[in-house]
């Protein structure tokens, strides 16, 4: 029994890991898809989380706080396709730019505008997102197995996290139901057909990148203002690399994102509940499940697992005509 | 020629007595940053009052990476700023690299007492006497029979400061039980509160009704969910009461801005040596504010005080980490 309290705690914890994660590597899943890689998940995460706590400790309202976020990260994505799409920049050199902008940024303009050393003063009441209590959450917490399931689990987390995953289905219905998806898809293949079926490359690239800024102002806002009640410089400490490890484990598709992305987290949850783990004499330490999710992408990148194909023009700027 | 030669020579006399003139103390900030509302803020703090004091100027830096370490030591050094006062563990290495080619410059790194040069004075602080006293607090403070202690980066520093904190938790309840976290491995974890957060709550699952955070930015989130979470928290180094009025425990301070206030009072000709300020000196101890008035009992206070004056008279010895990098009372 108290095997199982622990662990629905453990994944408990999986599952406020994972959301971040999550947003982040869905927000590279439709970058990446289009064609434009996108190693700048976590400056606009950064970015995001900034600008959310700022607005949110200013105004007292964290949905204001999200919009700045999700605003802040637009702008950012905006740079980047304007230097890798309109400008057929190289992606990793603009994605390597945005993330040291935000790093630089939200500490120097934290540092002006509230004079704390580079963080926003603590949320509080409606600057911060509560958690949820589902109905009859208290109520069947006694139920033996199920009770702590819903109660536990499932219920009490901020609403960020059940927007996270939802956006799972949506992400898969978008790619493989719409027509826009498909178009998506394509032009992270093959952008000429797409041209020439009189489709703008340029258009659906940008509107890519403009999902990905805004999954990855959710992924910021969740950081600083329903984990967090407040910003602290580089809080996204390396979550967006991770993210990015994930879409590669998860070879691109929005399900196998989810379970990558849980799969980290719960890494992660095992990490910080059991400093080292006893098997049966063997004692395994906690770094190595730090560096357990580098290790898989690894292992997935070398082919050992499956193999994972990138889309095939991703990274290429499109040019027209030759 | 000879005429060149004195010219050059008068150039260099001019240099030399210009640098003599403007030396000015350097510091330069670890990892963690200069806002980090502990080990370097303290630094900061330290500088800042004697600049107000003296009206005196210094030039800081901010460390971004391990790379730029030594490039900054030179830096200063050759720009004749005297002394150089450095902030953490991860300057022993580069100041054993660059100190002997300064011998003119006296280097003050805190939190390093194992170097061996004539130009350097090496602070440390006796952070596991200081860590004592919480850990006795935290002990008489909790209900539940288990505390918590969350470290920043997993090294040995920090290891010191939760044997301490162990070592005073069991005596005054032998049976309590103590659970300790480090962040992680990397920089990152000085800065990583959403860790802080989630192990501060793993720790609260288990049992724990008192954090102790000795993890630089992190502990910000220790702070923050313990009191989300309605349990008393610890800081550390520079007092963190004010964060949460009413829900933080007690600070374990670290006097290191008077460290670096000594350091530039003394200017060019301060003493070099190695100097370890525990609690017989006020480098360590516990902060007693307004905003913990309500926490600390009396019986705490008394406790406390008694067990100051014993680990000063020698009485209670307080068994440091590095004396065999290993800690009797608690498993890391």
């Amino acid at each position: 029994m108290e095997f199982f309290v622990t662990l629905i705690q453990v994944l408990d914890s999986t599952i406020r890991l994972a959301t971040p994660l999550l947003l982040a590597c869905l927000a590279g899943l439709y970058s990446e898809r289009a064609g434009i890689f996108d190693i700048g998940l976590e400056g606009k995460m950064l970015i995001a989380a900034f600008f959310s706590a700022a607005v949110a400790a200013v105004t007292g309202s964290v949905w204001l706080g999200l919009l700045a976020g999700i605003a802040a990260s637009l702008v950012l994505s905006a740079v980047h396709g304007l230097a890798s799409i309109t400008f057929r920049g190289n992606q990793l050199i603009s994605g390597v730019a945005i993330n040291f902008l935000a790093s630089g940024l939200t500490v120097l303009i934290a540092q002006s505008w509230f004079k704390q050393g580079g963080r926003t003063p603590s949320l509080f009441g409606g600057g911060r997102f509560e958690p949820i209590e589902f109905p009859f959450a208290d109520a069947v917490s006694d139920v033996p197995l199920i009770g702590p399931i819903y109660s536990e689990l499932l219920s009490g987390h901020s609403i960020l996290v059940y927007v996270a995953f939802l956006f799972v289905p949506l992400t898969w219905w978008i790619l493989y139901r719409t027509r826009f998806g498909l178009r998506l898809r394509a032009v992270g293949e093959n952008p000429a057909a797409v041209d020439t079926a009189g489709v703008s490359v340029v258009g659906l690239r940008f509107a890519a990148v403009g999902i990905c800024g805004i999954l990855c102002g959710i992924a910021g806002a969740y950081l600083a203002t329903a984990l967090q009640a407040g910003f602290v410089k580089e809080m996204t400490a390396g979550r967006g690399f991770i993210a990015l490890a994930a879409l590669i484990f998860a070879k691109w598709r929005p399900w196998h994102a989810m379970w990558a992305c849980l799969l980290f987290g719960l890494l992660q949850a095992i990490a910080l509940r059991f400093q080292n783990i006893d098997l049966g004499g063997v004692v395994i330490p906690v770094q190595v499940m730090d560096a357990l999710p580098y290790i898989l992408t690894v292992v997935i990148l070398a082919g050992f697992v499956g193999k994972a194909i990138p889309p095939r023009a991703g990274g290429e700027p499109y040019v027209k005509e030759r | 020629m000879t005429l060149m030669k004195s010219l050059m020579g008068a150039a260099a006399a001019v240099a030399l007595t210009a640098g003599a003139a403007m030396a000015e103390p350097a510091l330069i900030f670890d990892l963690g940053g200069k806002f980090d509302k502990s080990f370097n803020e303290a630094a900061h703090n330290g500088a800042s009052r004697w600049a107000e004091e003296t009206g005196g100027t210094y030039r800081e830096i901010e460390m971004q990476s391990e790379a730029q370490r030594e490039q900054a030591l030179r830096r200063f050094a050759e720009a004749g700023s005297n002394p150089i006062i450095t902030m953490g563990f991860g300057m022993a290495d580069p100041l054993a690299a660059v100190a002997a080619d300064y011998p003119d410059t006296t280097f003050v790194v805190v939190d390093v007492t194992w170097l061996d040069a004539p130009n350097l004075r090496q602070v440390g602080f006796a952070e596991h006497e200081g860590s004592y006293l919480v850990g006795m607090m935290a002990a008489m403070a909790s209900k539940t029979g288990t505390v918590g202690f969350i470290g920043g980066m997993d090294v040995p520093l920090i290891r010191h400061f939760g044997c301490g904190y162990a070592q005073g938790a069991k005596a005054v309840n032998p049976d309590i039980n103590v659970v300790a976290n480090m962040t992680g491995t990397t920089p990152a974890a000085w800065n990583d509160p959403v860790k802080g957060s989630e192990l501060t709550k793993a720790q609260i699952s288990q049992g724990a009704d008192v954090v102790y955070a000795a993890a630089g930015g992190t502990g910000v989130g220790v702070l923050q969910t313990a009191a989300d979470e309605g349990i008393l928290s610890i800081g550390v180094d520079s007092n963190q009461n004010h964060l949460h009025p009413g829900q933080v425990l007690t600070s374990m301070l670290k006097r290191v801005d008077v460290a670096v206030y000594d350091a530039m009072s003394a200017g060019d000709d301060v003493e070099t040596g190695v100097f370890v300020m525990g609690l017989a000196q006020d480098g360590v101890g516990v902060a007693m504010d307004e905003n913990n008035a309500e926490l600390v009992t009396d019986d705490m206070k008394a406790a406390v005080d008694k067990a100051r004056q014993d680990i000063i008279d020698g009485n209670v010895k307080v068994v440091s980490y590095y004396e065999n990098d290993s800690c009797p009372a608690l498993q890391f």
